[in-house]
């Protein structure tokens, strides 16, 4: 990005208007990816000088505690309930939680979902990281993923949506090449980088799990006809769009919102024009799908 | 513009928790749960009666509920004490006709005031936890250790005293807890606390302690309160997880729904007739077995 200026320098503007529909892969209209974010949240993290960790002195017991509750019940119930309607993961990945609890990490890996990450902790911000700071954060994920899945990460969302101006240049230099913190557009788009190919994901804020229970305070099955109208207005739209479902299974694998979230799931495993996919294979088509274009 | 070095050192990165109070266990790993004739729904309800000073503290912190205009707070004061003169025994009747018994987190200071409300609660057969001392008495690792033992103590006196027994389980205010909590409750003879709301069945801390999570997404606050949703969406949303929790018991052994309740929120006439309907949807579904805590930290002991 070019620090310091107004305009960050992010990417072309490319308004919607005038984008020529393509269709994903098996004639699909809209790509449906969802995105459990798996984490873990110290205890009784370092202080980072730009952003408090936990509202109350440590230990937060609640705040901790509703987090933990992800790794022992939600995420098992969440993960039942998406393979049984046939939707793979793309996970946001606290990649210590390899160290911390790899039964987690083993058992979305054996469900073929797909690891990007989401910083070491959820604890651990970006901000006020020098370069060899970000670049160590960036080696330790994805050496650490490797070490556990045998996967290469290809992804990145910011640990805690924390970012420094150099973030998006390593990220790239690394060889990943989309980034889920840009939420300027419903399809992928090149961003600037001053080296390698860095597309944005179209992840989601709006129809992030948290936002829909703690910032629009919905109920579960408010919630659950917000995520039914996005996925509807989208296929609708001309081809070629992406919806992101981004979960936390502290929130969506609580026992009154799973019922509703698996009515979701169910809707639109039924609806012949969703292409449910992870993210790296959307990154891959619609990379094919601009390549057609240009020859 | 860099980070200290420390923050990107990591001592408690290993398998496990970064921490050793209690070790990890996944829901799915753990041997299933029995509870008495083969209920599915361990279905339990807490109700906070609570006494809020008119002179609030900060410190540590000023819990939730608690006064908010400048001196004199008449209308949260009063408020809150409505909830205790009126709110909870629209409960008490509403639990008896329906036939349910209920664990009580009252604080100490309803025995020193209110001692008969205490009597009423344990001649009815509900059970008292201990929730501190009054609304002023909150934990966290700012508070010192000698004070917190000392709040725990005075509030756990206050209750037996009246009570005529001493509380087998303690609740936190906004279950707030120190590094120390667990092992002072362990030291003044509490068996379970409520504070950890991190699963969904009863769990032991190292230092044996048992935890009954009680989940504060599911209570009248959050729900009502916090998200201020309707009292006909939060029955729906009561119904829901008790359905989707008999279901899982079908095959994987008991579950437990707690229902947290505060007289103030849920005991308001325009609510009440939705929750005592809620109360009798939930005693129909043959699935459900209303316990206090102590019932179920018995059950579970004895089945595992």
């Amino acid at each position: 990005m070019d620090e310091g200026a107004a305009d960050p320098g992010l990417y072309a503007f490319n308004p919607y208007r005038g984008r020529k529909p393509f269709a994903w892969p098996g004639d699909k209209k809209v790509a449906v990816w969802v995105s459990p974010n798996l984490e873990y949240y110290e205890i009784d993290p370092p202080a980072n000088p730009h952003r408090k960790s936990w509202a109350k002195p440590h230990p937060d017991v609640v705040g901790y505690s509703h987090r933990d509750h992800a790794n022992r019940v939600g995420h098992w119930r969440m993960a039942e309930v998406m393979s049984k309607h046939g939707f793979p993961g793309s996970v946001s990945l606290s990649v210590a939680l390899c160290q911390h609890h790899p039964e987690v990490v083993a058992d979305a890996n054996a469900r073929g979902w797909e690891f990007f990450s989401h910083g070491i902790y959820n604890t651990r911000y970006s901000y006020g990281m020098d370069e060899a700071q970000e670049r160590a954060i960036i080696e330790d994920s994805i050496r650490t993923v490797r070490d556990a899945t045998g996967q290469t990460i290809r992804g990145w969302l910011a640990p805690a949506l924390t970012h420094t101006p150099r973030t998006l240049d390593l990220i790239a230099e690394y060889g990943l090449d989309y980034t889920c913190d840009l939420y300027h557009d419903d399809q992928p788009q090149r961003v600037n980088t001053t080296s390698g190919d860095l597309i944005s994901m179209p992840y989601s804020l709006e129809v992030n799990d948290h936002y829909g229970f703690f910032i629009y305070n919905m109920s579960p099955r408010e919630y659950a006809k917000t995520l039914i109208r996005q996925f509807k207005r989208l296929a609708d739209e001309p081809s070629g769009t992406v919806m992101c479902i981004p979960l936390h299974s502290y929130l969506i694998g609580q026992p009154h919102r799973i019922g509703a979230f698996e009515e979701v799931l169910r809707q639109i495993a039924a609806d012949s024009r969703a292409w449910i996919t992870r993210a790296g294979d959307i990154a891959d088509a619609w990379r094919s799908a601009q390549m057609g274009e240009a020859a | 513009m860099s980070l200290d070095p420390a923050y990107l050192e990591y001592p408690h990165r290993r398998a496990g928790y970064d921490h050793d109070m209690y070790p990890y266990s996944a829901l799915p790993t753990r041997k299933p749960v029995a509870w008495p004739d083969g209920k599915g729904v361990a279905t339990w309800i807490v109700v906070s009666l609570e006494w809020f000073p008119i002179t609030p503290s900060d410190t540590p912190f000023r819990a939730p509920g608690h006064m908010q205009t400048a001196y004199p707070d008449y209308r949260h004061y009063t408020a809150r004490e409505y909830g205790t003169r009126i709110g909870f025994y629209r409960l008490l009747d509403a639990f008896a006709k329906a036939g349910v018994k209920v664990s009580v987190a009252a604080n100490g200071a309803i025995a020193q005031r209110y001692p008969s409300v205490i009597r009423d609660i344990v001649d009815a057969g509900h059970e008292i936890i201990a929730h501190s001392t009054d609304m002023n008495g909150t934990i966290a690792s700012t508070l010192s250790v000698e004070a917190e033992r000392a709040l725990i103590r005075e509030s756990i006196a206050a209750l037996s005293d009246v009570a005529g027994h001493p509380p087998r389980g303690w609740c936190s205010i906004a279950r707030s807890q120190s590094f120390a909590t667990t092992d002072l409750l362990i030291e003044a003879g509490i068996e379970y606390c409520c504070d950890w709301a991190n699963d969904e069945l009863p769990w032991a801390f190292n230092n044996g302690l048992i935890n009954l999570p009680l989940n504060h997404e599911l209570s009248d606050r959050q729900i009502l309160n916090v998200q201020q949703q309707s009292v006909d969406s939060y029955a729906e949303q009561i119904i829901d997880a008790h359905d989707w929790l008999a279901d899982e018991a079908r095959s994987n052994g008991g579950r437990l729904l707690p229902l947290h309740l505060s007289p103030y929120i849920i005991g308001l006439p325009y609510r009440m007739d939705t929750f005592e309907r809620l109360l009798e949807t939930l005693a129909a579904k043959p699935d459900t077995w209303f316990a206090r805590g102590c019932d179920i930290l018995d059950s579970f002991r004895s089945s595992t």
